[in-house]
C-alpha cells in the first residue's frame, strides 16, 4: 500500500520577517522584503533565539535553519517538541546551495592576514554544506536518515521531495526538511555579478519585460514531513500534503538553462504523473521565476510544453518577486508559501509585474493576489525549482 | 609576548576566552570544572589560540587531555610559560 505524505509544520526565516506567517500574510498583500537591491533578514538577530554559544558554533545558513527548524517542530509536534516516533525513524535533510560561506570567507581572512594558527577549529564544521541538517538533527534529537541536498538553486526541492521519498519506501515516519542559504558574502555577491546573473538595477521583477537578473536573498525554510496515517492516528493537523515529485537534468550548460524548456517541462510533467493527475488538475503554479531573462522564458516555454490549454488561465506567481532568490533555500520558502497559498486559496502577486514580453504571456497573477478556484476540494499547485547545472525539481502540493 | 606571564594575568586571559566562547562570567572559578561550563574539544582549541596569541605558549591535544578545572588550565598554561 503507497504510504502518502503530510505535511504537518512549516518554519521560516526570510526577508518578510520571522515565521512563516509574515512570509504568506506579506506576500498575499503584495509587500516586499527587498531592500538595497539585496533580500536580507533584516530582523534576524540569532541572540534573540540561540545562546552564544550556539550562535558561535553555527554559521548564519545554519542558525537561520535553526530558528525556522524550531518553529516548524514546535507547530508538528506541540511545544515541547517531543518526538510523537522513534528517533531513528526521525530523519533531516536540509539543503544548502553553498554551505557556510560567511564563515569561510572570515577563515580565509584569518589565513592571509594572521597565517594558519589563527584558523579557528570550527571553520570546517561551520562551512560544510551539512552543517544545517547537522544542527538541526541534534537540537532535536533527530537519528534517522540525515544529511544535506546539493543541487544550487533546485537543493530546497530536492531536499523536500527526497524527504518525502525517505517516507515513502518506509525508511522514515517523519523527517524535518527544508534549505538554508546566507551567502550575500563579497565571494558570492562579485561572482554573480561577474556572470551578469543578478540584477543591476536591484529589482526583483519576475517574468517583467523589464526584467534585468536576480536579486540575492537569504533565508531558510523548514517543513515536517510525516507518512499520512501515522499523523491522523496521532492527531496532528494536516497542513497538506506532498503528492509529486518531479526530477531531471538538462545535461546542457553549467549555468544557462535549455532555451526551450524540455528537461523543465519533463520534470513538471514527471511530477504530475507521480501524483496521479493531469493538467488540467493545475490548481497554481509557483514558479522559480528568477527574474532573470533566460530563466524566465525558458520556465514560460516549460509550463506550457508541460501544461499545454491548461497553461493559458492557472495562476502563476514568483514568491521571488517578494524576498530575492534564497538559492538552495528558495523551494523550501516557496513550498511552505505555495502550501499557505492553497490553505487560503489565494495566489499571491508577482509583485512588480507590469510589462508584459511577447512570448510570456501566462497570468503571472498582476497587480494582487486572485483567489485559486477549485470547488470545495483538495486546491493543487507545482512548485518550481531550477538550478545552475542543469537541476529541475519540481513538487505537487495540495491542501484542503 | 606582551602580556606578562602571571597567575593573575592567565586568569584573566582564560577567564576573558571563555566568556567569548560563550560561558557565562558569573559560572567561573578555578574550581569549575570544564563539563559543568560545557566547555568541549573544540573550545579548548580556541582557547589554546587565545593562550598562544598572548603568551606563545602552544597548548597541543595531548596537553590538555587531563584538564578537568579552569584552574588546571591556567595552572598548565603557567607551568608551559615559565
Amino acid at each position: 500500500m503507497t504510504r502518502r505524505v503530510v505535511i504537518t509544520g512549516v518554519g521560516a526565516v526570510t526577508p518578510l520577517g520571522i515565521g512563516s506567517d509574515p512570509l504568506i500574510d506579506r506576500w498575499v498583500a503584495g509587500e516586499s522584503g527587498i531592500a538595497d537591491g539585496f533580500g536580507r533578514c533584516r530582523e534576524f538577530e540569532p541572540t534573540d533565539f540561540l545562546s552564544k554559544k550556539e550562535v558561535r558554533r553555527a554559521d548564519r545558513f545554519a542558525q537561520m535553519a535553526i530558528v525556522a527548524g524550531d518553529e516548524a517542530i514546535k507547530q508538528a509536534f506541540g511545544e515541547a517538541g517531543e518526538l510523537p516516533y522513534d528517533p531513528y525513524r526521525v530523519g533531516c535533510v536540509i539543503a544548502t546551495g553553498i554551505g557556510g560561506l560567511v564563515s569561510l570567507e572570515r577563515e580565509q581572512e584569518k589565513l592571509i592576514t594572521k597565517g594558519p594558527k589563527a584558523v579557528s577549529p570550527l571553520a570546517v564544521p561551520l562551512m560544510m554544506g551539512n552543517a544545517a541538517a547537522a544542527a538541526v538533527s541534534m537540537r532535536h534529537g533527530l537519528q534517522g536518515h540525515t544529511y544535506a541536498v546539493s543541487s544550487a538553486c533546485a537543493a530546497g526541492n530536492n531536499g523536500i521531495g527526497d524527504a518525502a521519498r525517505i517516507i515513502q519506501v518506509g525508511d522514515a515516519d517523519a523527517v524535518v526538511t527544508g534549505g538554508a542559504e546566507a551567502c550575500i558574502t563579497g565571494v558570492a555577491t562579485s561572482a554573480f555579478a561577474a556572470m551578469e546573473a543578478t540584477s543591476e538595477s536591484g529589482i526583483s521583477r519576475p517574468f517583467d519585460a523589464r526584467r534585468d537578473g536576480f536579486v540575492m536573498g537569504e533565508g531558510a525554510g523548514v517543513l515536517v514531513l510525516e507518512e499520512k496515517e501515522a499523523a491522523e492516528k496521532r492527531g496532528a493537523t494536516i497542513l497538506g500534503e506532498v503528492t509529486g515529485y518531479g526530477v531531471t537534468a538538462d545535461a546542457h550548460h553549467l549555468t544557462a538553462p535549455q532555451p526551450e524548456g524540455e528537461a523543465a517541462a519533463k520534470a513538471i510533467q514527471f511530477a504530475l504523473a507521480d501524483a496521479g493527475i493531469a493538467a488540467v488538475d493545475v490548481d497554481y503554479v509557483n514558479a522559480h521565476g528568477t527574474s532573470t531573462p533566460l530563466n524566465d522564458a525558458a520556465e514560460t516555454k516549460a509550463i506550457k510544453a508541460a501544461l499545454g490549454e491548461r497553461a493559458a488561465d492557472v495562476p502563476v506567481s514568483s514568491t521571488k518577486s517578494a524576498i530575492g532568490h534564497l538559492l538552495g533555500a528558495a523551494g523550501a520558502v516557496e513550498a511552505i508559501a505555495t502550501i499557505e497559498a492553497l490553505r487560503r486559496r489565494e495566489a499571491p502577486p508577482t509583485v512588480g509585474y507590469e510589462e508584459a514580453e511577447e512570448g510570456l504571456d501566462l497570468d503571472y497573477v498582476e497587480g494582487s493576489a486572485k483567489p485559486i478556484v477549485n470547488g470545495d476540494g483538495p486546491v493543487v499547485a507545482i512548485s518550481n525549482s531550477f538550478g545552475f547545472g542543469g537541476h529541475n525539481a519540481v513538487l505537487v502540493l495540495s491542501a484542503n | 609576548m606582551a602580556t606578562q606571564v602571571s597567575s593573575e594575568n592567565v586568569e584573566k586571559t582564560i577567564y576573558d576566552g571563555l566568556v567569548e566562547l560563550g560561558t557565562e562570567r558569573d559560572a567561573l572559578s578555578r574550581e569549575a570544572t570544564l563539563e559543568d561550563l560545557d566547555v568541549d574539544s573544540l573550545d579548548l582549541v580556541e582557547l589554546a589560540q587565545i593562550v598562544e596569541d598572548e603568551y606563545g605558549v602552544e597548548l597541543k591535544g595531548d596537553d590538555v587531555k587531563d584538564v578537568k578545572t579552569v584552574g588546571d588550565v591556567i595552572d598548565l598554561v603557567v607551568a608551559k610559560a615559565g
